[in-house]
This record gives structure tokens, C-alpha cells and sequence, in this order.
């Protein structure tokens, strides 16, 4: 089922927890609504489930307007974050719960129940209570109860945060495998945005109760619609430095004024994997001293010290770092082979950033 | 789990201390000991004494008096009346007040508390001054020939005003620390209101309903004063608390503690159920409070 949102609104008393929030879900794609912690995205997710009501705007499911159907008939299976099963019952009677309260008869059910029980490797557990359990067994109940009742949507709010990291990258892939199974339009709010990235075709980023940008995983990191997208999603290095005489020199490193005026503050913005490296120090044109290496997995995080104190994140390959013969303390040579202008206003941070600037080939800084 | 971890601290805690000395340790037990010996364990002692003390057969005469069977009848009546009414009652506002936002909620959470704070007596007397025949609503009932006061229905009203607390005060800390997620959790699935309330809300408090429900009892069976100054003052229709009143006054000593005795009862059943009743919310609030954390 398609999902659509018109400057929908939530407010509680004089906080808008969401705030004229427009986009569409089409059927069967698998979303993340993701943001810092109050956001709003969980809001926003129970509103589409019908645990709240928004203030204002129109919420429709399959082209249907919902704003007044009750929770019980909009036909969506809900995961909560701390899976909410039911701990009177076992594992059995919680996956059978939404099917006793819809009527079926007790023969399907049981049927039903048993065939989710095989799909999500919960046999010989259907006795157990929930205290009984895994962390990542409970998960499984819970969203085995969730799609029990054959939903139309399926809603998941954070659902990996109360695993350990461990189990988390496993229960990613399975979480993309059972959606590509079920073909039930999926959305699950997350504040990890490696997650988001990892697991959804299209991403929903908030930020105040406000929606920030849509676009598919590449889409947001690459073209990234403000500052606050552009930090949010990946690492960003922010260069700040006021124009005289039609450039800007910020810690050494130097910058056409991009149209800011003089007496301006320039603001530029990189990712680190535009930063290049070499041991060699005539190859490029500033040098620094390689700090600190974050060895995070085939890519490598260094932060490179330049003489004026200003400290630059870049990215590397294992593979790189190797052939140069890097290591912590060394002298290095470096450019930036791309960035952005962020915002060209004089002042403190903007967090509403200037319309977005394509990525300029900056030869010779 | 939470079992063991207090099983653990209380057998460190008297080693985390060696240096307060024996004697201030045996001291305190002993006056400890001492006191509930004194003020709780003899008086209880000297009711079965009395009540046993010329033999069995007194003490079942005592019982098998048409007035005393009465009282009895009574008695089980007005608590079978007044537990299951605040039982609702206290149901219902716990869930308010947990549930929903409303303007006063601070008030209604204090009100029924009132009970405890206030004298039976005044409540007596408050019933009075409403219903009695000077009453505000006196001369109204006696045109419709219909006794509040001195009558059943005053006892009732007097009982259910001191039992109010009982259910709610239970409730109220244990659904606000369960949260809404379950209820919520079973809305999604498409449960009704009721459904839900059934099947997931009462489910997960039970104990504390019951934990409620039979301080309640043993309040209502036990209540003297509120009663005493809404009842007639004949055998037969007043409950048995007044009626060991009634017996003692008339010197009839092994009659007024065999009944006592029957009140004495309950309170020792109520003391064993409610330590069962403990032991079992303890273990499901360790269970529910492990698969938050895990």
C-alpha cells in the first residue's frame, strides 16, 4: 500500500513535533525515517499507524484518507522499539493475538501462527514466554506478530536498537531479505544513519519536525540538499573563513571568494574521501601531519594536522594507505579535490543552507 | 533476576559493617522484636485465650447465636458490595490517571488519598449531616420513605468511602511504570478497547487488583468507626466489628472474642495471601524489568 503525507503537522501544546510534513511511500518499497532523537520521525511513524492524530494535513494510505479511521482498521503491523510482547502470554498466543481479535477461526490461526513460527525460525519455542527469550528471538516474535494478520504496511520503530551490534548487521540483511519476501510495504525509523543507508531504497531525513530531504541512500550523500544532510549522512568538513580581496584564507588553505563579498565569511564543505594524500611533498600543493588513523575496516579515517592547527578528516583505502606508506606523524602533501560552497551569509552557523551548489573542481587548492 | 540481586546486597550488607558492634545490632533486633511481641503478638494471643479459654464449646455457642450469624451475614454482605464497586472504581481511575492528560489530575490523585487522612468518625458524621433526618437530603428521602442513615445503605456508603484507596493506591505506580506500549501494541493488532482492556491491561496487573482487593476486604470487614455512627445500634444489624463492641459492653467476654476471633481470621488470611500475593508480583515485575533490558 502507498503511503502519502500532505504538510501534515503534530503539535503538543505549543511544540510542533512534526512540522508541515509532506512525501509519498509508493507500495511495496522499504523506507527509513531517519533523524536525531526528537525529530520527529517516530512521531510521524505513529501518526501513520494511527497511534496519534495529526494536528493538521491529510494522511492516506492506498489513496485513502485515514485522518479518522481508528488504529484498529488501518490494517498495519507496528514493531516497538522495545517490542511491547505481551508477557502473560507465550510466544504462540502473542503471534495468534491479532488474529483472536479479528475473529479467525481458531484452526486458521493456529495454521497461520504455525507457518510463521517456520518462516521465522521460532519452532520449538511457541510454549516459551517472553522472558524467556533472546533479545533477537523476542525481535522475531514481535514482528512475526506484527505481520500475523497479513498488514498492508508495516511499521518498525528502531528496530535494532535494542540488539547488540553484533546480532544488528545480521538482523539488517534479514530485515531486507524478509522484505524482499513479503513485498509489504516497510517503514522503520532509525537515528543511524550507516543503517538507514544499509538497509532502505529511499531514505526520509528530519530535523526539528521538520523534513529535510528524500532520495535513495546515494541520493542523500551525494547530493545532499543543506549542511544539515550533508553532516547527518557521512562526515563532513566544514571550512569557515572570512573574503578579502576577492578570496578567503581559512588555516592556510586559500579559496576563490565564490561570489561572497568582501568582508563575507566563505563556507565550504567537504567529504573526507575527496581529500588525497601523498608521502611525497612536492606532489601536491599544501602540506600537514597525518595525526591520527581510525582503522574502522577497508576504509581507514585519518586526520591530518595542517601548520595553522587546522584538522582535516580524510578517507582512504586499506589498500592506499598500505602502497604510501603511511603512518601516524609523518609529513604528508595533500588537496581537496572537491567541495561546496555551504553557505555564503556572514554570521554563525545557517542551518537552513543556501540552495545546493554543484560539487566545484577546485584545480590547484 | 531482581530476587537474586537483593538476596545478594542483603547478604552484604551486615558485612559492609562489622565496626557497629553486636550490641547495637542486638539492641535494635531485640527492640524490634520486643515491640511487635508487646503490641501486636499479645493482644492477638490474648483474643484466641480468651476466646478458647472455657473450652470449645462456648466458643461455638458463642458463634451459632442467631445474632451473631446475622452480624456475619451482614458483615460478608456490605463487603461484598463495597469491594467489587471501588474494585471498578479503582480500576478505572488508576487508568485514567495514567493513561490521559486531563485538567486535575493532581487533585483526583490526592482525593483518593483523602480516606486515609480522615478520621471514620468525621466520615460518619459527613454522612449524617447528608442524609441523616436534619440532613441536607433528609427531609427529600423521608418524602420518598427511603433510609440511608441507620440503614444498610449508609453502612455501605460509609464502608466504600474508607475503602476507596485500597485498589487505585496499587494500580496507579504499577500501569505507570508498564507504559502504554502494550495496550498500544494490542491496538495495532487490531484490538477493541475492551479487547485489550482484557486481554493485555488486566492480565498484566492482576495481582495488584488482587493485592487490592483483599486489603480492601479486610478493611471493609474490619471498618468500626465510619459504620458505628451510621448503624442502629440493634443485634443482628450491625456488622461484626460493632457487635464485639456490643458483646464486651454487655460482659458477655467469651461471646464478644469468639467473634473477635472470626475478624482475627481474616486478618491472618489476609496477611497470607497478600505475602503470597508479594512474592508473586515481585517475581513478574523481575521478569518484565529482564526482557526490557536485555
Amino acid at each position: 500500500m502507498s503511503i502519502e503525507l500532505r504538510s501534515v503537522s503534530k503539535r503538543f501544546g505549543d511544540v510542533a513535533a512534526v512540522d508541515q510534513v509532506s512525501f509519498s511511500v509508493a507500495d511495496r518499497e522499504l523506507v527509513a525515517l531517519l533523524g536525531p532523537s526528537g525529530g520527529g520521525k517516530t512521531t510521524v511513524l505513529r501518526m501513520i499507524a494511527g497511534l496519534e492524530n495529526p494536528t493538521s494535513g491529510d494522511l492516506l494510505i492506498g489513496g485513502r484518507r485515514v485522518n479518522e479511521v481508528p488504529v484498529q482498521q488501518r490494517n498495519i503491523g507496528f514493531v516497538f522499539q522495545n517490542y511491547a510482547l505481551f508477557p502473560t502470554m507465550t510466544v504462540f498466543d502473542n503471534i495468534a493475538f491479532g488474529l483472536k481479535v479479528r475473529s479467525w477461526k481458531s484452526t486458521d490461526a493456529a495454521a497461520r501462527v504455525e507457518e510463521l513460527l517456520g518462516v521465522f525460525g521460532l519452532e520449538g519455542l511457541a510454549r516459551r514466554f517472553p522472558h524467556q527469550l533472546s533479545g533477537g528471538q523476542r525481535q522475531r516474535v514481535a514482528i512475526a506478530r506484527a505481520l500475523a494478520p497479513r498488514p498492508q504496511l508495516l511499521l518498525l520503530d528502531e528496530p535494532f536498537a535494542a540488539v547488540d551490534a553484533k546480532i544488528r548487521q545480521e538482523l539488517r540483511e534479514w530485515l531486507v531479505r524478509l522484505h524482499n519476501e513479503l513485498h509489504v510495504t516497510t517503514l522503520f525509523v532509525t537515528h543511524d544513519q550507516e543503517e538507514a543507508m544499509e538497509v532502505a531504497s529511499r531514505i526520509v531525513i528530519f530535523s526539528r519536525g521538520r523534513l529535510e530531504q528524500i532520495g535513495s541512500p546515494r541520493e542523500v550523500y551525494e547530493q545532499p540538499v543543506n549542511e544539515f544532510v550533508a553532516r547527518f549522512i557521512g562526515v563532513l568538513n566544514v571550512l569557515e573563513g572570512p573574503v578579502r580581496n576577492g578570496e578567503a584564507q581559512i588555516g592556510g588553505l586559500v579559496f576563490p571568494s565564490h561570489g561572497v563579498p568582501d568582508g563575507g565569511t566563505l563556507r565550504i564543505g567537504f567529504r573526507p574521501y575527496a581529500v588525497q594524500l601523498s608521502r611525497n611533498l612536492g606532489e601536491f600543493r599544501h602540506t600537514a601531519t597525518l595525526r591520527h588513523t581510525y582503522f574502522l575496516g577497508i576504509l581507514l579515517r585519518v586526520e591530518i594536522e595542517l601548520d595553522s592547527g587546522l584538522v582535516i578528516k580524510a578517507r582512504i583505502t586499506k589498500e592506499d594507505y598500505a602502497r604510501l606508506g603511511l603512518a601516524d606523524g609523518l609529513r604528508i602533501s595533500f588537496q581537496i579535490r572537491e567541495y561546496r560552497v555551504l553557505s555564503s551569509q556572514a554570521g554563525p552557523l545557517a542551518p537552513e543552507v543556501s540552495p545546493p551548489v554543484q560539487p566545484d573542481i577546485a584545480e590547484g587548492i | 533476576m531482581a530476587g537474586h540481586v537483593s538476596h545478594h546486597s542483603s547478604s552484604h550488607a551486615p558485612a559492609s559493617g562489622p565496626t557497629e558492634g553486636l550490641a547495637v545490632r542486638c539492641l535494635l533486633i531485640g527492640l524490634a522484636l520486643l515491640f511487635v511481641g508487646l503490641f501486636l503478638l499479645l493482644p492477638l494471643a490474648s483474643v484466641f485465650a480468651e476466646a478458647f479459654g472455657r473450652g470449645l464449646k462456648p466458643y461455638l455457642e458463642a458463634l451459632r447465636d442467631p445474632r451473631t450469624l446475622a452480624s456475619l451475614r451482614l458483615t460478608v454482605l456490605l463487603a461484598a458490595i463495597v469491594v467489587p464497586l471501588n474494585t471498578v472504581f479503582g480500576i478505572a481511575a488508576a487508568w485514567a490517571i495514567t493513561r490521559f492528560r486531563f485538567p486535575g489530575k493532581p487533585l483526583l490523585v490526592t482525593l483518593i488519598d483523602l480516606p486515609f487522612a480522615i478520621s471514620p468518625v468525621v466520615v460518619g458524621v459527613m454522612l449524617l449531616v447528608l442524609f441523616g433526618a436534619q440532613g441536607y437530603f433528609g427531609p427529600w428521602l423521608r418524602e420518598h420513605d427511603f433510609r440511608i442513615v441507620f440503614a444498610l445503605p449508609g453502612m455501605v456508603l460509609a464502608t466504600l468511602f474508607v475503602t476507596i484507596p485500597f485498589v487505585a493506591r496499587e494500580l496507579i505506580p504499577l500501569m505507570q511504570s508498564r507504559g502504554p506500549d502494550l495496550e498500544e501494541a494490542a491496538l495495532t493488532l487490531g484490538a477493541s478497547g475492551w479487547q485489550t482492556f482484557w486481554y493485555v491491561t488486566l492480565p498484566g496487573v492482576r495481582w495488584a487488583v488482587l493485592y487490592g482487593v483483599i486489603l480492601a476486604n479486610a478493611r471493609a470487614m474490619g471498618e468500626f468507626g465510619a459504620v458505628y455512627v451510621v448503624s442502629k445500634p440493634v443485634p443482628g444489624e450491625i456488622p461484626l466489628a460493632l457487635w464485639v463492641d456490643t458483646l464486651n459492653s454487655e460482659h458477655q467476654g467469651t461471646a464478644a472474642f469468639a467473634v473477635a476471633s472470626l475478624l482475627t481470621f481474616v486478618a491472618i488470611a489476609t496477611l497470607v495471601v497478600k505475602a503470597w500475593l508479594e512474592s508473586r508480583q515481585h517475581r513478574e515485575m523481575a521478569r518484565g524489568q529482564s526482557s526490557h533490558t536485555e
